[in-house]
């Protein structure tokens, strides 16, 4: 069984950094994982998008243009990846950010203010994070507790950071839960 | 890790500690990766005012009997050509990286695999080939970067590791192979290493200059012998769903040839039965291989599917011998074929 999932929105809201999280986690699994970003002349504040493939067997083709879900954090990204994701998927959509919704029926939409959870958690900075978590409560495509050991691991070296990511990853996946 | 990263690392393990280089996308994390951990394993970073200041780097390290290594990218590659001309014909091993991006010219920065003719056939002027492997996972990539080094040394010859932006991009899991030999075995009987050194008190000279035509024939001969030697003794490939009756048989390298997996299996779970050759290295071909899977009787079409316009197609029709019509399909320009675009090609045959 193999899933994607498209992580996408402006450069500088932690794209790459929450899928890399993501791939993580799925290894730590047992799993096959491919994180494929979007690399091209891009300039600070452009678009920025990045797939993690995940398998139990090896994985073919790692460029994927039907995702299974997508995590969309801002409108740009919404409307260009929504009618990409394959039915059933999972569509978060920052509605900090998005006014919209995906026009989509045939998904789990869910909308999560993942901007202002992170900012009352204590930093927004911390927005993909929630983002993130709420994605994973919901659509368990890796178990919650080994994403959140990988999400301390990846800010063992700024440790302060860590109870802060760890209430953003809880308001997240309440986010979710009650969505 | 990042392919890039994990190249950068690999060549430490299989203990180069020499790397030369000039930044270009979509390779620099090699050297920025390198920057850092060359200097913690005792190890030489030095970034050249340009390729072709590296590529004499190189020749220098590899001449004094150092293992060494540098990364590029397409038309960096280009820059380093001669260099690579001048460390073939003065029999020196050393490995390159090509990550390769669309070209001619500058071209862009997206994966592809342009460089196909250039890398097996024709990379500086002379008679002279190298050793090219083509990695489709960062997996492979480490496991390549790493037995290029003692393949560069048993030949004494380049080995060139040609991967497209894809590979130096992309994050998989990686292991690193364990119980390495670190120690180039030959130097002592060509290399200008030093005679303090050297057991015997036999004198290196390493050069690519022969004025006598005579002599230079029979240097040529030499080299010859070892890239006959390298159709003997290195040739490797990889066969998927080839137990199939295929009708259809595909050569596809690199990430081109994951695109052609994932295209297989969906045929397969719609009925239809489709076999690849995969090519690890692309010199020497693995002519015979595709000229048995074309000859079976169920196939009745092979292809070569490449992010290019058509240059292993050329290879494939020479291995096939005209015993089947062979095809091409690819895209170019950091477009990747997907699965789909191959399935429908493959139907439209």
């Amino acid at each position: 069984m193999q899933s994607e999932v498209m992580f996408a929105g402006f450069g500088g809201q932690g794209i790459l950094l929450s899928a890399k999280i993501l791939a993580y986690a799925a290894m730590k699994e047992g799993l096959e994982v491919a994180w494929v970003p979007s690399y091209g002349p891009e300039m600070r504040g452009g678009t920025a998008y990045c797939t993690v493939v995940v398998s139990d067997k090896l994985i073919g083709s790692p460029i994927i243009r039907h995702p299974m879900h997508l995590v969309a954090m801002n409108r740009p990204s919404l409307e260009k990846f929504a009618p990409m994701v394959k039915p059933n998927g999972v569509i978060l959509i920052n509605s900090s950010l998005i006014s919209i919704d995906s026009g989509r029926d045939d998904v789990d939409e869910i909308k999560v203010s993942v901007n202002e959870i992170a900012g009352k958690a204590g930093s927004v900075r911390s927005a993909n994070i929630v983002a993130l978590s709420a994605f994973v409560a919901r659509s368990k495509i890796v178990n919650f507790d080994i994403l959140r050991e990988c999400v301390k691991k990846e800010f063992a070296k700024k440790a302060k950071l860590i109870p802060l990511n760890m209430k953003a990853m809880d308001e997240g996946r309440d986010a979710a839960l009650k969505n | 890790m990042k392919g890039n990263e994990a190249i950068g690392e690999a060549a430490i393990r299989a203990g180069c500690l020499n790397y030369f280089a000039y930044p270009i996308t979509p390779q620099s994390e090699v050297a920025e990766y390198l920057s850092k951990r060359m200097p913690e394993a005792g190890g030489v970073f030095l970034q050249g005012e340009s390729e072709v200041a590296v590529s004499y780097m190189i020749f220098g390290a590899a001449a004094a009997g150092a293992r060494v290594f540098t990364t590029s990218s397409s038309p960096g590659i280009s820059l380093m050509s001669e260099g690579i001309s001048y460390i073939a014909g003065a029999q020196c091993p050393a490995v390159f990286v090509n990550i390769m991006r669309g070209g001619p010219g500058l071209g862009g920065i997206l994966p592809s695999q342009a460089d196909y003719l250039q890398a097996t056939k024709g990379i500086g002027h002379g008679d002279f080939r190298l050793l090219v492997m083509a990695p489709a996972s960062v997996q492979e990539a480490v496991e390549m970067v790493m037995e290029a080094f003692p393949l560069a040394e048993k030949y004494r010859n380049p080995v060139m590791i040609l991967g497209d932006g894809l590979i130096g991009q992309m994050m998989e899991p990686v292991e690193f192979p364990e119980n390495f030999s670190v120690e180039p075995s030959n130097k002592d009987e060509w290399a200008t290493n030093g005679m303090d050194t050297r057991k015997s008190d036999q004198r290196n000279l390493v050069k690519s200059l022969f004025l006598d035509p005579e002599m230079l024939n029979s240097h040529n001969n030499v080299l010859r012998e070892k890239y006959e030697r390298m159709k003997r003794e290195e040739i490797r490939f990889e066969n998927y769903n080839t137990d199939s009756d295929y009708n259809v048989l595909l050569v596809s390298y690199g990430t081109m040839s994951r695109v052609c997996r994932t295209a297989i299996d969906q045929l397969k779970s719609e009925g239809f039965e489709v076999g690849m050759i995969r090519p690890l290295t692309l010199y020497p071909f693995p002519e015979k291989a595709v000229e048995d899977a074309a000859s079976k009787e169920s196939c009745t079409s092979v292809a070569s599917i490449e992010m290019s316009m058509g240059q292993m197609v050329e290879d494939v029709e020479r291995s096939v011998r005209g015993k089947k019509p062979v095809q091409w399909f690819g895209k170019c320009g950091g477009e990747v074929p997907t699965p789909e675009e191959v399935i429908e090609f493959i139907k439209s045959l």
